[in-house]
């Protein structure tokens, strides 16, 4: 399945649902895909091998942009994707760790995943595993203060091990100014770069990186909505779902 | 030996034994675990003051195999980072241990905004999380040993108060300190002191609790020789309130409790002013389980 068609189960099943974050899951989209393609080492068939990398997706309400991704590496089949939201389904609106495969962390209430990834970094740099932690953290969730404690902590605890990505769509402009991310991070003693978080080349290069001597960030520039047109950018699809007669142009318009 | 100090020998010594174990220090405690942080470097830290993502920090220490310890003052380790407890620990399913010192009002000179009569109120309502009140610096050896690597996010409440004997000695247990037909007293952790005093002479059980939750049911089913129960607690009033009347359901009770006033105790002094004014006495409890018994 290409990326077009993950694009399309995400607005499907959220319009089944009637429920989902559609353009925050299409905004980490193309990360999460480049990320579990090419980067993570984790095993599907086997998702809690003690030396596997761990992702945590801190921004939990973007949650069905990594089931699809969940599902098409193979954690649980494709078929789960079509209950989420339902009463007895494994797949909400955000994700939980002690039922689904794959994810390392329940979240959904900001600044959680972050400062638990902090923890799973030093809890294996501790024991010298040669495993990474990936965070994906959203704009929106740099308000948040535990954001800038799990920033300090990890520099100070030198987590190498430690990469945070922040997709920065955007989406706390309406309420409060974040600035620039990542000078703010370079202050907090992280080593940072700045992508294109639709580009898979910059976002593939961005994360064989590490911080030297230091926890890395990578600021990715998103576009919320990314690849559905009449979604892009526009707020009041945040969290709406789609009528099912608008289901149609709506998959029209996708890239 | 304080509490405090008994906290430092007792996790230096499951540091020992357990190399699970990771103690981390929100700024308190430090002079006291010098020794353990030199010695384990990677497994105890002044982590610094900043309770809530420590909290986070710890869950994600649980997820990778570690069993953390947070330790701070009570008002900022619980109601500061009740949403990381509640979210990060209890929902889940990580185990925890949360050790705090300064109880209801042991910072009693310091006021308000170190007091933290609300603790144990607030965590009753986290499912998952279990509660230990410990009397004495012994109890607290005890009980720690016990239920640290239980996999359950448990609380420990230390406090500058202790009572003068230990009687407890296993977790999620009450203790039957005496038989009696008057009256049953429930004692929670040092409010037993005040009780013993207050009860010697009088035909009245007297249970003592040192874990709060999990709620040992039995022990007050089997012991409750009276439909007339005083609850006594060294926190916000009232608290096991519903344990006691769901434990003896459908026995119609009687139910008086002395405990800390739900209103911010704004005075300074001592702890033992604090008592006296609210009424954490043997006198008190002695005159309220008269009006009880009459």
């Amino acid at each position: 399945m290409d990326l077009r068609k993950l694009r399309e189960k995400v607005i499907t099943i959220a319009t089944n649902a009637m429920e989902g974050h559609i353009p925050s899951a299409l905004s980490v989209l193309d990360i999460l895909w480049v990320l579990y393609d090419r980067v993570l080492k984790v095993d599907p068939s086997k998702p809690q091998l003690p030396d596997r990398d761990r992702f945590v997706l801190s921004k939990g309400h973007a949650a069905i942009g990594l089931y699809v991704i969940l599902a098409q590496k193979g954690f649980f089949p494709m078929s789960v994707l079509d209950t989420f939201g339902k009463y007895d389904s494994i797949l909400g609106g955000h994700p939980d760790k002690n039922k689904i495969p794959g994810v390392e962390a329940s979240t959904g209430s900001l600044a959680h995943g972050f400062p638990m990834s902090v923890g799973m970094a030093l809890g294996l740099k501790i024991r010298r595993s040669p495993s990474r932690v990936f965070v994906i953290v959203g704009d929106g969730e740099a308000n948040e203060g535990p954001t800038w404690e799990s920033a300090l902590l990890a520099s100070h605890h030198q987590l190498t091990n430690l990469c945070c990505i922040v997709d920065y769509n955007h989406s706390t402009d309406r309420a409060l100014q974040v600035g620039d991310l990542a000078k703010k991070y370079e202050s907090f003693g992280w080593e940072t770069c700045s992508i294109n978080g639709h580009d898979h080349n910059e976002i593939f290069g961005a994360l064989q990186r590490t911080g030297s001597g230091k926890p890395y960030a990578i600021v990715a520039d998103t576009i919320k909505g990314f690849g559905c047109t009449d979604m892009e950018n526009s707020p009041e699809w945040h969290h709406k779902y789609p009528k099912p007669e608008e289901l149609p142009a709506l998959l029209e318009s996708l890239r | 030996m304080n509490m405090r100090q008994q906290l430092v020998q007792t996790v230096e010594s499951v540091l020992t034994a357990d190399e699970r174990l990771i103690v981390l220090l929100g700024d308190i405690g430090v002079f006291g675990f010098r020794n353990s942080m030199k010695a384990y470097p990677d497994r105890v830290y002044n982590i610094g003051i900043l309770e809530q993502a420590t909290v986070s920090l710890a869950a994600g220490l649980a997820t990778v195999g570690y069993i953390p310890v947070v330790h701070t003052i009570a008002a900022f380790l619980i109601e500061r980072s009740l949403e990381q407890l509640k979210i990060d620990f209890c929902y889940q399913k990580l185990g925890g241990n949360f050790i705090s010192v300064g109880a209801s009002y042991d910072y009693s000179a310091l006021g308000c905004t170190h007091h933290c009569p609300g603790d144990v109120g607030v965590l009753k309502n986290l499912p998952g999380m279990e509660i230990v009140v410990p009397g004495t610096s012994e109890e607290f050896d005890t009980l720690f040993r016990q239920a640290y690597a239980n996999g359950h996010p448990t609380y420990f409440r230390l406090s500058e108060r202790t009572n003068s004997h230990t009687y407890s000695s296993k977790f999620g247990k009450a203790e039957v300190i005496k038989s009696g037909k008057q009256l049953v007293v429930v004692a929670v952790g040092s409010a037993l002191e005040p009780v013993l005093e207050a009860a010697q002479d009088d035909d009245v059980t007297v249970l003592y609790y040192t874990t709060v939750v999990p709620f040992d049911a039995e022990t007050l089913r089997e012991f409750a020789h009276s439909s007339k129960i005083l609850l006594c607690e060294p926190y916000y009033s009232g608290i096991l309130t519903s344990d006691i009347m769901n434990a003896l359901y459908p026995k119609p009770l009687t139910i008086d409790h002395v405990g800390v006033p739900a209103r911010f105790l704004s005075e300074y002094g001592t702890i033992d002013e604090h008592n006296d004014r609210i009424g954490l006495t043997s006198k008190h409890i002695k005159a309220r389980m008269a009006s009880l018994i009459r």
